[in-house]
């Protein structure tokens, strides 16, 4: 391996890192606010990058028809629970108003929104914005079907739905995408050389936008209440409660950033490799390999996690490709052996 | 036993045996293959985190390696395929012994996210290996033959699987219901109980993800008999978490849900296979849809599967019986069952020599000294906080001193594991109860015998364990007897009163035949009569030479039967004297009291 192949692999290492970096902080702030492993974030790769993809192609987004599908699920969820919680009183007719607006009204709106214009042409933020409106009242959605019941259930218990959840989600994409992986337009057609080394400008773009979002989510963790009430309920979810944070809107706002911050990055990939239904499951664990670095707790750590394990995979796949995925795949364990030792457990769990 | 349920009995076996001879399709039969080829992997998944409390993702790479094993023996080496189950069961038993060693000591979510990385790595080998024909798979395997006669036909390969489906049904049921079955169902309670009856959970935990990964290699190499090629595709992640899903919906801990779910499970699968194109039209995957969405459904609403729900419809029908008794009277050997000398009396058995215990910053115990002399009740006593169950902890080797040192019999115990002190003649109660709660109360009793007896985990599957089991149980009983806890025996453990369940916890220390006894607050939430009961029960212990010591809030209770107190404050100890002594003390009373100690 010379220099130049060097420089090219660690610049690739580094562009996918960043990827898994999105991921990894998505995983921990979904895991430090609920205490679910969020594997689903896979799909929401699939999702978003699918669904810019036939924007582009002038096709019917038919992610649409989930939401609209799982808006009315949420919807009689929501309904059944607010009418047992009244019993015989009056019907909780503001309640009921107000989650059909949310869950019924606004999948609809989308829905007529989509088919009245053509978005082929659009600017490409336009129609990442389009996706982000499908995917994350979708991640709310899941949360308040699936885990909100449980929400204090251990986390083995949530891990099993969040298995169910994944499984539930991926078949839903082969159904509405096919098997077929697409590419999307390129974020720009720029590239120049900084000395020795190509440089793309997609690979820059990769770089800054998941620079600017991890940016953002600091800002957004430290100088907004929402920000500081998800804080709040990860550090101690009862205590939250007690000052009067509703850990359960925590929860969907925590699902929803990791869908909007699943579906970005599946947009940043798409231009560059092909992505599929099921492309996002093993990207999403290896953000996982990358969150687990920090223990599921720390930011930074994930982040630093994220940027070794692009380089490791990068460079493995050079000197030995087959065994990409085996070595990455098989270096979490010591990862994980060191994390149990130095994280302090309850007896019971 | 009524009409029903025995006709219901008979009917059940009988099934299983007529089902391949009725004329039913031959893919029925298929089908009933696949199921049994299931259930054996989900039994070995009930057994690991149903029972044992190890969530594992990475069973289907078990399943893998021992159909992967006899593929490439008989296609390669022209090997016959009876020898590929040994050779499948050893090669997979070592794997996962390898990957165990690493595995089950992680705690928490750790352990599950590290089967999930290992099923995957492990999948990715399969596919990625040459020799194992990559992504395509080895063709070509020979079926198996028995007598010249080949079982390639799914009909005959029937009985086989069965038969398999049987024998391992056969010996986890006798596994569990026996010394190591008890240590393997404790495992679940965490590390501190079972640890202090004398268990060593590593070793069990490691014992039950070898089995349940042999049990995999079983599925697998019936698997690749039965299909005649192998490929990765069927021993990747999903696979693992199916089976998982199995064992769930039957019913995570019971091991006859295993069968049910695995036939569940299958059995929509394959009619959504069927139904859902004819519906929607599509070439999809949508059955993997309904499925999350049933276990999602599962979990949300009935935690603990089907097997539990049904058997407690059957037990309208048919009231259960206990399931383990002891027997009537004592069995031949009990007599002779080794008892530990008592130590002569008035002579120190325990010695806590400037003991001393930091968390951080905070002095839980500063530096106490004490004794307990055999045939001894001695009381610590103390506000809250003021160390008394850390000190429990250091003596039962829970925690480790920062500083100081601590002798039992002359020998020093703070370096030992808790269940090496067990093993020398300290038993211990808990301050908040440490149960098995599904289990009768006289199996909980059992596990604090587990070291007076020594059948392994084969010994026990294969029933030659009887005799010392009988010597087991009517030594539980007895000393339930004693304790007065015999009317309750088969009940659950979790539906006794809290009062009832203290007593439990100290007729388990006496079984592990203890020479000292440490209760941590046994007199909480008994009735009077109950803490005479136990009064005289203790007053009882001392005269036969055993030393208890004593943790307490109860002053009337403790006044009567201590011989000595001693008062902890902030980590220290304040005083120490007869409980007379100890009522006049102007320091104990500023501690309790509050005020300036003049």
């Amino acid at each position: 391996m010379d220099l130049g192949i060097f420089a090219l692999l660690s610049q690739d290492g580094v562009t996918n890192g960043a990827i898994y970096a999105l991921l990894a902080m998505s995983l921990v702030l979904v895991f430090s606010v609920t205490r679910i492993i969020f594997l689903p974030q896979g799909e929401f790769i699939g999702y978003g990058a699918l669904t810019v993809a036939a924007l582009q192609a002038n096709q019917f987004p038919r992610l649409i028809w989930l939401l609209v599908g799982l808006g009315v699920m949420t919807f009689v969820v929501e309904a059944v629970s607010a009418l047992r919680q009244r019993g015989a009183g009056q019907a909780p007719w503001r309640t009921l108003v107000r989650s059909a607006l949310v869950w019924l009204a606004y999948p609809l709106a989308l829905l007529a929104l989509v088919r009245s214009f053509s978005w082929g042409d659009a600017p490409m933020a336009v129609q990442i914005l389009l996706a982000l409106a499908m995917t994350v009242p979708l991640g709310a959605m899941i949360y308040r079907v699936a885990f909100q019941p449980i929400a204090e259930a251990s986390v083995l218990v949530l891990l099993i739905v969040a298995v169910g959840v994944h499984f539930g989600l991926l078949g839903m994409g082969l159904f509405l995408f096919g098997p077929e992986g697409s590419v999307t337009r390129p974020f720009s057609e720029w590239s120049g050389s900084l000395g020795a080394m190509m440089v793309s400008g997609q690979n820059v773009a990769v770089l800054a936008v998941s620079a600017g979002l991890i940016g953002l989510l600091s800002v957004f963790f430290h100088h907004t209440l929402a920000g500081k009430a998800l804080r709040a309920t990860a550090v101690n979810r009862r205590g939250a409660q007690l000052v009067g944070i509703a850990t359960a809107q925590a929860g969907r706002l925590a699902i929803g950033l990791a869908a909007a911050l699943g579906t970005l990055a599946g947009t940043l990939i798409a231009p560059l490799n092909a992505v599929a239904y099921d492309t996002g499951f093993v990207l999403a664990l290896k953000g996982f390999v990358a969150a687990v670095v920090g223990g599921l707790a720390s930011y930074p750590l994930a982040a630093l996690g994220a940027i070794l394990v692009g380089l490791l995979e990068s460079y493995s796949s050079f000197s030995a490709s087959a065994y990409k995925e085996v070595i990455v795949f098989t270096l979490i364990i010591p990862v994980l052996a060191w994390r149990s030792l130095t994280t302090v457990h309850g007896d019971e769990e | 036993m009524t009409f029903v349920g025995k006709a219901l009995r008979a009917l059940v076996p009988a099934w299983f045996v007529l089902f391949p001879s009725l004329p039913v399709p031959e893919y029925w039969v298929t089908v009933g293959n696949y199921i049994g080829l299931y259930a054996i992997v989900a039994l070995g998944l009930v057994l690991l985190t149903g029972i044992g409390a190890v969530t594992s993702f990475a069973q289907a790479a078990f399943v893998g390696l021992g159909a992967y094993t006899t593929a490439y023996l008989s296609t390669r080496w022209g090997v016959s395929p009876w020898l590929g189950l040994p050779a499948g069961l050893v090669f997979t038993g070592s794997v996962a012994f390898l990957v165990g060693s690493v595995t089950v000591r992680l705690s928490g979510y750790f352990l599950p996210l590290a089967t999930i990385a290992w099923g995957l790595a492990l999948y990715y080998l399969f596919g990625t290996l040459e020799f194992l024909g990559r992504y395509n798979g080895l063709t070509g395997i020979p079926p198996l033959s028995l007598a010249g006669v080949e079982l390639a036909a799914p009909r005959r390969m029937y009985g086989v699987v069965w038969l398999s489906v049987a024998l391992c049904l056969w010996l986890l049921l006798n596994l569990l219901d026996s010394r190591p079955g008890r240590a393997i169902r404790a495992l679940a309670s965490g590390r501190t109980m079972p640890e202090a009856m004398g268990i060593d959970t590593a070793r069990y935990r490691m014992l039950i993800f070898v089995a349940a990964a042999l049990m995999a290699s079983l599925s697998g190499w019936l698997y690749a008999h039965l299909q005649r090629t192998v490929s990765a595709s069927p021993f990747g992640l999903n696979m693992g978490i199916e089976y998982l899903f199995m064992a769930v919906v039957g019913g995570v801990s019971s091991l006859w849900g295993a069968v049910l779910g695995a036939a569940v499970i299958t059995g929509v699968k394959i009619q959504l296979q069927d139904w859902l194109p004819l519906l929607l039209g599509t070439e999809g995957n949508l059955e993997i849809v309904v499925l999350g969405a049933v276990i999602v459904a599962v979990m949300i609403h009935s935690r603990e599967g089907l097997w539990p729900w049904l058997a407690r419809q059957w037990a309208r029908v048919q009231p259960p019986q206990p399931a383990v008794r002891p027997p009537a009277e004592a069995p031949q050997g009990y007599r002779d069952m080794p008892r530990r000398p008592r130590p002569a009396r008035g002579s120190v058995v325990l010695e806590v020599r400037e003991a001393s215990k930091h968390f951080g910053g905070l002095v839980a115990v500063g530096g106490i000294s004490f004794q307990v002399r055999a045939g001894e009740v001695v009381g610590l006593i103390g506000p809250n906080g003021a160390g008394k169950s850390t000190m429990f902890n250091l003596i039962t080797g829970v925690l480790r001193p920062t500083s100081g040192e601590i002798r039992f019999g002359g020998e020093r115990i703070d370096t030992l594991e808790s269940r090496h002190i067990v093993a020398r003649g300290v038993g211990r109660s808990f301050q908040h109860v440490r149960l098995v709660p599904q289990l009768s109360v006289l199996e909980n009793v059992a596990m604090g015998a587990h070291l007076r007896g020594g059948s392994g985990a084969l010994r026990a599957a294969l029933r030659l364990d009887r005799h010392e089991e009988e010597r087991l149980l009517y030594l539980a009983s007895e000393t339930l007897r004693r304790v007065g806890l015999s009317e309750v025996m088969h009940l659950p453990a979790g539906s006794l009163s809290l009062g009832q369940q203290r007593t439990l916890e100290i007729a388990r220390a006496l079984c592990t035949d203890p020479t000292l006894l440490l209760l941590d607050e046994p007199a909480a939430g008994l009735r009077l009569k109950e803490k005479q009961a136990l009064a005289e029960l203790i007053a009882q212990l001392r005269e036969e030479g055993m030393s208890v010591l004593l943790v307490e809030h109860d002053m009337d209770f403790l006044m009567g039967l201590a011989d000595r107190l001693v008062v902890m404050e902030f980590g220290c100890r304040i005083a120490e004297g007869t409980p007379a002594q100890i009522q006049c003390n102007e320091a104990v009373r500023a501690a309790y009291l509050g005020g300036v100690a003049a």
